[in-house]
């Protein structure tokens, strides 16, 4: 902790803590449950935009396809909690009791063979960070190794989210189809629809998510976070300094899904279903606005953006419905052309100085190109 | 099962694929030239299919309401009047939007997803939420029946010649024409074009604007196929990306060659299997393909 409190800095710890607080403490005790619960739901895109911030804000991988895993993390929960929730009592009226309700209505007599571990809430809990970290790392090392980057990866990854929501859809009885896993009950024996277990549950969620900033924050100060910084700035003079590039952004990729996967985990607890609609192409694509409107390379800034949006949806799609799209749509022109930096950008060059003459402080200026200053200097072995 | 009436059966399979490759073609004739020539990832080019659709859609309706008697004929003008609606919005875009993006490609793909769901929701608010279909002449109606067994919509047979004369225009004026040649080496070497009197900005404009206008003549041939909705391009979008990935980016030829295979692949597995596992199992191939080999099917060695 020494070390990470050395490596972050003090003002770094101070913008932690107040996300922390604001999370909760200020959210809590301000709004009723059913907002708070609402409030949670973005928190988990929340894990999606910090992840983002890792992959392509820093490492300058643009992924399209982050509802996969999302939904890959949200779906391994579903399908535990589906299984607990079709005990052959509470599903005695189907024609073969103890299946999940759909597959019994796509005359669907035994549990598939990929079913059937997920009765266990270990394996459950590890094929939520294995098996998206295992398909990221499939696709990582199929693309990275034959050198597929920038634009190229952000469409292929993009057909894969394409790809996955078809095949979720399709395949009805596996799947539950467009419908998705619904009616989830409990977890281990305890509802997780009460009020209660809906606080027990936002609090985790905030907890986790504080975890994957923290988390973030640090691998970014590591070794590993000034080459992905290089690796976005000059692809090809990393590697002519000796680095296998693939097996970096192989890694970067794998961690930015494991994010991705908790979240979606955590979206089905709290909401009580998962379905193909935050697989596709378009969550992926939201949630990178989400990213580049807190500002693609701040960490904090992205839980910001994810929220800041998220508020305006609700708000602009229960009041002006017809305007939401033209407003959504005019966010993304906008904060391309005007914000590449996004909030973070915005605050960092107002805010921040402004606050630290409050405080009497002098003003660090941001040096961008210091990832690449320090690789340089320091790219020796490999 | 007779062995004539299989083989009637696979010419209808592949004649129905023939027209789902005459829509990816176009998409991505235009997409070529956007992306594959100028580098700009245009998510918005299914809303410049839409445009053209709607255009063709709204001749439809002012022909029937002001001028009933020119039904048959009206169509014809309304596909050229939906190149140049579709080519003016894309010029207009350039202009305001994608000309302060081409050093940020990855941001063109943001910027220009926010364009198509304002777009979406222009169609929805004020044209029509629901799906819309043009009246169609006389003429593109009905089916030909070469053998007893054998169906070919007429409507088919022009899109069909439609997509040959735009494929033949743009192989002209891409490879043939002293435009083109000003394309291909603004392309290729900005500055020295610009160094030997290109105006690359005037160059660039006109590009974005023929690459939209070859979109909304995609969509006008759309609309005798089937009904348009707000969403209509956006259901076209990713294959058109692959198509033009998979066929190698700056390369007609392999454009044309990879929309077929492609179209046919999925209109052939839609015979065996579910529309949805079909068109899985082609993506999947596609993208496994690109894998072992990423610079697609065809490629012009360009120096950059």
């Amino acid at each position: 902790m020494n070390l990470l409190s050395k490596k972050l800095g003090k003002s770094d710890w101070i913008g932690v803590l107040v996300l922390a607080a604001i999370i909760l403490v200020l959210f809590p005790s301000v709004f009723s449950i059913f907002r708070l619960n609402l409030i949670g739901k973005y928190l988990t895109y929340a894990f999606v935009a910090v992840s983002l911030v890792l992959l392509w804000g820093n490492g300058g991988i643009l992924s399209l396809g982050q509802g996969v895993f999302f939904g890959l993390g949200g779906y391994c929960m579903a399908m535990f909690l589906k299984l607990e929730a079709s005990d052959p009592i509470s599903t005695k009226i189907q024609s073969t009791p103890g299946i999940p309700d759909f597959m019994d209505w796509n005359q669907i007599t035994q549990l598939p063979f990929f079913w059937k571990p997920f009765y266990s809430l270990t394996f459950a809990s590890f094929a939520i960070l294995l098996i998206p970290a295992l398909f990221a790392f499939i696709i990582g090392v199929a693309m990275f190794k034959r050198r597929v980057g920038g634009v190229y990866f952000a469409i292929i990854t993009q057909a894969v989210a394409l790809i996955l929501s078809v095949l979720i859809v399709g395949q009805q009885g596996l799947t539950g189809g467009i419908n998705g896993i619904t009616d989830l009950k409990t977890l281990h024996g305890w509802d997780i629809r009460t009020d209660s277990a809906k606080y027990i549950l936002y609090y985790v969620n905030g907890g986790l998510l504080i975890g994957c900033v923290v988390f973030t924050r640090w691998v970014l100060s590591t070794k590993f976070g000034m080459l992905l910084l290089a690796l976005r700035e000059k692809e090809d003079r990393v590697r002519f300094s000796g680095y296998d590039v693939a097996n970096f952004k192989t890694l970067a990729f794998c961690m930015s899904a494991v994010m991705c996967a908790i979240g979606g985990a955590m979206f089905t607890l709290q909401v009580g279903f998962m379905s193909p609609s935050f697989v596709g192409i378009t969550p992926s694509i939201e949630m990178v606005i989400y990213t580049a409107v807190g500002g693609r390379l701040s960490v904090l800034g992205a839980v910001f953006g994810t929220l800041l949006v998220n508020f305006a949806k609700t708000f602009f799609s229960e009041e002006y419905p017809d305007l939401w799209l033209f407003l959504m749509g005019a966010t993304f022109i906008g904060v391309v052309l005007l914000f590449p930096d996004g909030l973070a950008g915005v605050y960092e060059r107002y805010g921040k100085p402004r606050l630290q003459k409050l405080i009497g402080r002098r003003s660090l200026k941001p040096e961008p190109s210091v990832g690449v200053a320090a690789f340089e200097s320091g790219g020796k072995h490999g | 099962m007779s062995l004539n009436e299989i083989g009637s059966m696979v010419a209808m399979q592949g004649f129905s694929g023939l027209s789902l490759f005459t829509v990816l073609l176009l998409m991505a004739l235009g997409l070529a030239i956007i992306f594959g020539q100028m580098g700009v990832i245009n998510m918005a080019h299914g809303e410049f299919m839409a445009i053209g659709a709607y255009t063709v859609y709204l001749c439809s309706q002012l022909t029937q309401n002001f001028a009933p008697g020119l039904r048959e004929v009206y169509f014809v003008p309304a596909v050229v009047v939906a190149f140049f609606v579709a080519a003016a919005v894309g010029y207009a875009v350039e202009v305001l939007l994608i000309r302060r993006l081409y050093k940020r490609p990855l941001d063109t793909l943001l910027a220009t997803w926010g364009l198509s769901l304002a777009m979406q929701q222009f169609f929805r608010s004020f044209i029509n939420p629901k799906e819309v279909s043009a009246e169609l002449p006389e003429w593109l109606l009905g089916a030909f029946n070469p053998t007893p067994s054998i169906q070919v919509p007429k409507n088919g047979i022009f899109v069909m010649g439609l997509t040959i004369l735009v494929s033949a225009g743009v192989y002209l004026l891409m490879l043939r024409s002293r435009w083109g040649i000003r394309i291909r080496a603004t392309t290729q070497n900005r500055i020295m074009s610009s160094a030997v009197g290109i105006n690359t900005d005037r160059v660039d404009r006109f590009t974005f604007a023929l690459g939209c206008g070859i979109a909304g003549l995609a969509g006008a041939a759309f609309t005798t196929i089937g009904s348009t909705g707000p969403t209509s391009g956006s259901l076209y979008i990713v294959d058109t990306f692959l198509v033009v990935v998979f066929g190698g980016a700056a390369n007609l030829i392999g454009t044309i060659a990879s929309a077929f295979s492609i179209a046919q692949a999925q209109s052939l597995l839609e015979f065996f299997l579910t529309s949805a596992m079909a068109k899985v199992l082609t993506l999947l191939t596609i993208i496994i393909i690109l894998m072992i080999r990423p610079q697609g099917l065809f490629t012009t060695k360009v120096r950059t």
